[in-house]
């Protein structure tokens, strides 16, 4: 029956630690998601963003660290006193409530008697007014999961945690709520974290994206940061899919780095360097290739004395395996638009690509 | 081809003959249980209920005489033992409900790696029998037994005073020997539900006293009505306690079918009381489930 204290502002995690009895879930986490922005914590299952999201809930206590909205310190606060909602990642609807009493619920604990107005209005935006009379166990899978969403929208915390909440969902519904997620978050205008290992889902849907694995944030940026200059391996793989061919750095020229791999020199801008000694692994996006026959022009980094191994279409785009002189496989995609050369299994290929579009890495990172 | 055809049609209609034919056979040993032992004895038992004494005054003999008025003056001439039997059925039931729920809940939600050494022990007392439980607490509870001389010993009662052969002791024995009919079926409730929800109600500002008056009560509620029922209705035909542990003031309606079948060898008015023992739970019984409203608890 506790008013919640009108908390405002951003949420800081400080060196949040997380120990169960053998093994820890969040390694010395810091993190501060801005005031009403959509944030994702992205990776993969065990990786400790779940741990992370329900301390934040207030339904595990951090072994050590802090948590903070705004000015208020909410770091042993009961999770019936924080301005937190969360939307689970199983919907935990009252099975004994109809959907409006559902709904209803966070307002009538806070002691709101005149509930109807919210409601209506919240049951309006899911667009599932006309069920308010049901029970969960009537409602379809995406119903559910938008009345879990409004059961804590209505609440209008400061922050709301989003677990998983589309993994139920089949991949269709899931595209359509995604917009449709991303459309009520900048309508109510309240911070949104979401968890999921999903990597399209959180680069869809979020302003920010941290990638965590092992307990750590590997990387945290925009959704373009993250896929288009990724800092490690890891971030690199668990975002899209990435070649990478050893290589070392031969001399630096203003803001180009000039680099050597197996014999061919290429280019790239010295702000995609990421790596602090001379080997390098230098990674390029599959899509980023084109391929020519050889002898074609072509511009930008060009790998000459590729051979197609395999082929496959897949749609919007064919994948080719192309086996360099050095014997690695490298993957391409190429646009069915018709763009690229007549190639078949054996046929000889160049690859070209700009080079701003290499990203470079340690050469001993992982 | 035209063979292949025909086959293919019919084969989505045969599992479905079968699986019909297949729930009947599973029904079958049931219902013929229930007709031999349950409907045949219950038509022999309304047939005997309007019998009057055989014009010879023979012991045991009756004949057919669809007297119904023998079912009024088996209740008048019993009013007391009735309403004492609803009456400590109802005492006995919320007795063991008190006891039963906490119990319950601490080993659905508190007992972890305990939970199933308390579930053998809430089950333990049906390795002995229900007679021999009844007549260990007549010992324990009787003039010579340790909590008389205990409590006499320390001045907390009369010299000459007793447990057995009253009320409480009787009322005792009901929640005793049912307490576990009332334990399981909530234990299973509230062991099925989902701890997220509780979480969730957390979550949405609900203290922890309020998650359970809110979530978890009204969810444990099939196991309370079932509970209930399966205490109320075998402690209200009950005389096993009032006889071993109570005394002819604390006998209940089951005590006097028990003395009029064979003792008094007055068949027509036991038969009556029977039913009417029966009719008066069924009734009882409709009135509480709709009062519960089970339909909306599932």
């Amino acid at each position: 029956m506790s008013e919640p204290k009108k908390v405002q502002g951003d949420l800081v995690l400080s060196h949040v630690t997380k120990s169960f009895a053998d093994f820890t879930a969040v390694d010395d986490l810091s993190l501060t998601i801005p005031q009403g922005s959509f944030f994702a914590l992205l990776g993969p299952s065990g990786c400790g963003k779940t741990t992370t999201l329900r301390m934040i809930a207030g339904l595990e206590e951090p072994t050590s660290g802090k948590i903070s909205i705004g000015d208020t310190d909410i770091t042993f606060t009961k999770p019936y006193d924080r301005p937190v909602n969360t939307v689970f990642q199983s919907y935990a609807l009252f099975p004994h409530l109809t959907i409006f009493e559902n709904v209803a619920f966070g307002l009538r604990r806070r002691g709101i008697k005149d509930v109807d107005e919210a409601v209506e209005k919240v049951l309006g935006l899911v667009e599932l007014s006309h069920l308010k009379n049901r029970k969960p166990g009537q409602l379809s899978g995406g119903q559910q999961q938008r009345i879990a969403l409004a059961r804590a929208v209505v609440n209008r915390p400061a922050l709301l945690l989003l677990d998983e909440p589309l993994g139920a969902l089949d991949l269709k519904l899931r595209r359509q709520m995604q917009i449709e997620l991303k459309w009520i978050q900048t309508e109510v205008g309240i911070t949104f974290v979401h968890v999921t290992h999903d990597q399209e889902e959180a680069m869809t849907m979020a302003d920010t994206v941290a990638v965590m694995n092992n307990g750590k944030i590997e990387q945290l940026g925009s959704p373009v940061d993250l896929y288009e200059n990724p800092k490690t391996v890891f971030v690199a793989n668990f975002l899209g899919q990435s070649n990478f061919i050893d290589g070392v750095v031969e001399s630096t020229d203003g803001s180009t780095v000039i680099a050597n791999i197996h014999g061919t020199r290429i280019t790239f801008p010295k702000s995609r360097n990421n790596a602090s000694g001379s080997a390098l692994k230098i990674g390029i996006r599959p899509e980023k290739f084109r391929l020519h026959d050889p002898g074609d022009n072509t511009h930008g980094n060009v790998l000459n004395g590729g051979k197609i191994t395999d082929i496959s279409f897949t749609g919007v785009s064919t994948q080719y395996l192309v086996e360099m002189p050095w014997k690695q496989e490298l993957v391409v995609f190429e646009q069915n638009d018709g763009g690229a050369p007549d190639l078949e299994k054996g046929d000889p290929v160049t690859l070209s690509w700009e080079p701003q579009f290499t990203f470079a890495l340690d050469g001993s990172s992982k | 081809m035209a063979i292949a055809h025909a086959g293919a049609s019919d084969a989505p209609k045969a599992p479905e003959k079968k699986s019909k034919k297949f729930a009947y056979l599973l029904l079958a040993p049931g219902l013929l249980w229930l007709l031999i032992f349950f409907a045949f004895p219950l038509i022999n038992l309304a047939e005997t209920s309007t019998k009057t004494p055989a014009p010879t005054f023979e012991t045991g003999e009756f004949v057919q005489t669809f007297r119904f008025m023998n079912f009024l003056e088996a209740f008048l001439d019993n009013q007391e033992q009735f309403y004492r039997s609803f009456f400590y059925a109802l005492l006995a039931t919320l007795l063991a409900l008190a006891i039963a729920y906490p119990l319950a809940y601490a080993m659905a939600f508190r007992a972890g790696a305990w939970k199933n050494f308390l579930l053998i022990l809430v089950i333990a007392p049906f390795f002995t029998s229900f007679l021999l439980r009844t007549l260990a607490w007549k010992q324990i509870l009787g003039a010579e037994g340790p909590v008389v001389s205990a409590l006499q010993t320390v001045g907390l009662m009369a010299p000459e005073g007793t447990i057995t052969a009253t009320a409480f002791s009787v009322i005792m024995g009901l929640t005793y020997n049912f307490l576990p009919f009332m334990t399981l079926p909530i234990y299973a409730s509230l062991d099925r539900i989902d701890y997220r929800l509780l979480e969730a109600s957390g979550d949405l500002y609900a203290n922890g006293a309020t998650t359970f008056r809110k979530v978890t009560l009204p969810l444990s509620m099939p196991g309370v009505v079932a509970g209930t029922l399966l205490t109320f209705i075998p402690a209200s035909g009950d005389y096993i306690n009032a006889q071993l542990l109570g005394n002819p003031d604390n006998y209940m309606i089951g005590n006097v079918i028990n003395s009029r079948f064979f003792r008094v060898v007055d068949y027509p008015t036991a038969a009556s009381l029977s039913f009417l023992l029966m009719a008066s739970i069924l009734v009882i019984v409709v009135i509480y489930i709709r009062r519960a409203g089970t339909d909306e608890l599932v």
